[in-house]
């Protein structure tokens, strides 16, 4: 072992800003993956702005408008079933929606590249345990967890987020072992090792830096998967509470008008389907500029 | 093979142990009294306390978990709190509605999948590859409950060809092999069927591609083999994975079909679960999860022993 550290190429710990700036080239180049960031941006700057920019208050209808045809003059996208302007509400309703679907992921990349992370790294027992408890999680299909999780704990924003990132944490501590595993053995790292660097320190110098992009890019294909699982707590009534504008939600309770305003009721579906069409291409794009296999 | 197969089905024991500890722990898990929903809202201190031990509440937890999980494997998961029947009943009559839809949308799926995705490997980054890579794209991120709502707008509310909901005619909550019953299923399965697609379209796409580029295809194609038998040398080879996929697909749509099954109100283990969720029905909710978890497992499980009996290059 001491004979293979000598003549190790020494691999840079970090890599090089050109490394990502190389990925940045790349994705630029990818107009397919750019114009589905273009959309993601648009639809989250409306999101942000929606007091300034939704020409209505999303909450406030008027039953005698209700349910008025896509092109109604004052009202561009019609209106749902309380009268209600779709337009406002849609465009309100992204905030609750992206925000929903974007968190859960964000919160169990954290935790899940942590918990995979030290499994990786400390190997032996630590990780049969800690990776037979995420087997356990896994073993469920994602949706059923989703509502197993959230029918029990109750309807609410909040435990519909809880939820789903519960449902995100095992796969992404997965890959996180098996990046961590496969890095763990490599020869920079025992030579990182044999020179009495400690356990915390060659985690944070050697490792963050080389498993994190891998982790990433899996990370980013969830987002339109929890993006659809999301929205579909809402629409089976365990997210988001009326009369707050959110997409599944809004889909929901326009299910009753198929048959009066079929065009309206489908509209929040078409957002939903917008940006989760988005954010896979977008994922699509930034694997193939940083070539990570799976 | 068979030291495998042995290895693989002792791995899965503690899963399946883990699995019930987790669907047990759902009626923990849920806020207030699990004896709440059944109890009037005038009963007494007595009545309360006698229910108590009744249902077992006031043992403690492992006790408890210990009673249920040998109930359970005996096929006792309680009694529906909302209907009074066995749950074990209410699920199996649920099941097979939604295995038999799975099971349609899974073979669909597969077959639309294999198609385009054998289209898109061979034809790699021509125009029929981007058409058929974007029918893949669009599998995986379309919201299936509204495309199930768009393609009713269209066949039913629209052009009035198909039924909207249920599994049959007159609210027939038992699925039958007919004309009538067919008709039915068709709009659900179709939804359904778009997941696998998009997935089983990527993945024999990755697979072909990873295939003709190998040297035994050059070999092959030098030694002057037709297309027709190097095509048949790639499916021969994409086939293990492929229908590994699918199995694992099938296992996802049994589990996933709540939100399928709410908006076609097809009367299988989702709108069982949707009714269990919105009555606070506990036992319900805790025994149909755990019989799809099961499924799943086990479904997986064999999945992994066929992969490895039909394809002898997999020795793990």
């Amino acid at each position: 072992m001491a004979d293979a550290t000598l003549n190790v190429p020494i691999v840079p710990a970090v890599r090089s800003a050109g490394y990502w700036q190389n990925v940045g080239a790349r994705l630029v180049r990818d107009k397919t993956a750019m114009a589905a960031a273009a959309v993601l941006i648009l639809l989250t700057l409306a999101a942000i702005f929606a007091p300034l920019i939704a020409p209505m208050d999303p909450l406030e209808g008027r039953l005698i408008n209700r349910l008025r045809p896509i092109g109604t003059e004052g009202h561009l996208l019609g209106t749902d079933e309380l009268g209600r302007d779709m337009l406002s509400r849609l465009i309100w309703g992204g905030r609750l929606s992206l925000l929903m679907g974007v968190t859960p992921v964000v919160l169990a990349f954290i935790f899940g590249s942590a918990i995979g992370i030290i499994a990786g790294y400390a190997g032996g027992w630590t990780n049969t345990l800690i990776m037979r408890t995420v087997d356990v999680f896994y073993a469920f299909p994602s949706v059923l967890l989703a509502v197993a999780l959230s029918g029990a704990l109750g309807a609410g924003l909040g435990n519909a987020l809880l939820s789903l990132t519960v449902v995100f944490i095992p796969p992404i501590a997965r890959v996180a072992e098996s990046v961590t595993t496969r890095l763990r053995s490599s020869d920079f790292i025992e030579a990182a090792r044999a020179s009495g660097a400690g356990a915390f320190t060659i985690v944070r110098v050697h490792v963050l830096g080389n498993v994190l992009g891998p982790i990433f890019v899996y990370a980013t294909s969830l987002i339109a998967v929890s993006m659809i699982l999301a929205s579909g707590l809402s629409f089976l009534g365990l997210g988001v509470r009326p009369p707050n504008p959110e997409w599944g939600l809004m889909l929901n309770t326009l299910r009753t008008a198929i048959y009066v305003q079929p065009w309206v009721a489908a509209l929040p579906g078409a957002m939903i389907f917008m940006v989760s069409i988005s954010f896979n291409l977008l994922s699509d794009g930034l694997r193939s500029a940083m070539e990570v296999r799976q | 093979m068979l030291g495998y197969s042995l290895r693989r089905i002792i791995y899965t024991a503690p899963v399946l142990l883990g699995v019930s500890v987790v669907c047990f722990a759902l009626v923990h898990i849920s806020p207030g009294d699990p004896l709440i929903s059944i109890l009037p809202a005038d009963a007494s201190v007595e009545l309360q306390e006698r229910l108590r031990v009744l249902y077992g509440f006031d043992r403690s937890l492992p006790e408890q978990f210990i009673l249920w999980l040998g109930r359970a494997l005996q096929g006792d998961l309680g009694t529906s709190i909302a209907t009074g029947r066995p749950v074990t009943t209410e699920v199996m009559r649920a099941v097979s509605n939604t295995l038999m839809l799975a099971s349609v949308a899974t073979v669909i799926g597969f077959v639309l999948g294999c198609f385009f995705g054998f289209v898109a490997g061979y034809f790699s980054n021509s125009p029929l590859d981007k058409a058929a890579s974007a029918a893949a794209v669009f599998g995986v991120s379309v919201p299936h409950y509204w495309l199930g709502m768009v393609l009713v707008i269209i066949f039913s509310a629209q052009l009035g060809w198909l039924p909207a909901a249920g599994a049959g005619p007159g609210g027939s909550s038992q699925w039958r092999f007919d004309m009538e019953h067919l008709r039915y299923m068709i709009l659900p399965a179709i939804t359904m069927s778009v997941i696998p697609m998009g997935i089983i379209a990527r993945t024999v796409r990755a697979l072909v591609a990873e295939i003709l580029a190998q040297e035994f295809v050059i070999g092959l194609r030098a030694r002057g083999l037709s297309e027709f038998g190097v095509f048949m040398h790639v499916v021969k080879n994409a086939a293990p994975t492929a229908l590994a996929v699918m199995g694992v697909q099938l296992g996802y749509l049994l589990g996933g079909s709540i939100l399928i099954e709410t908006v076609f109100s097809w009367p299988g283990t989702g709108m069982l679960l949707n009714s269990a969720i919105f009555q606070r029905d506990l036992p319900l909710l805790q025994g149909t999860i755990l019989v799809l978890a099961m499924f799943f497992v086990v479904l997986n499980l064999l999945v992994d022993i066929l992969q490895s009996a039909l394809d002898p290059r997999i020795k793990r």
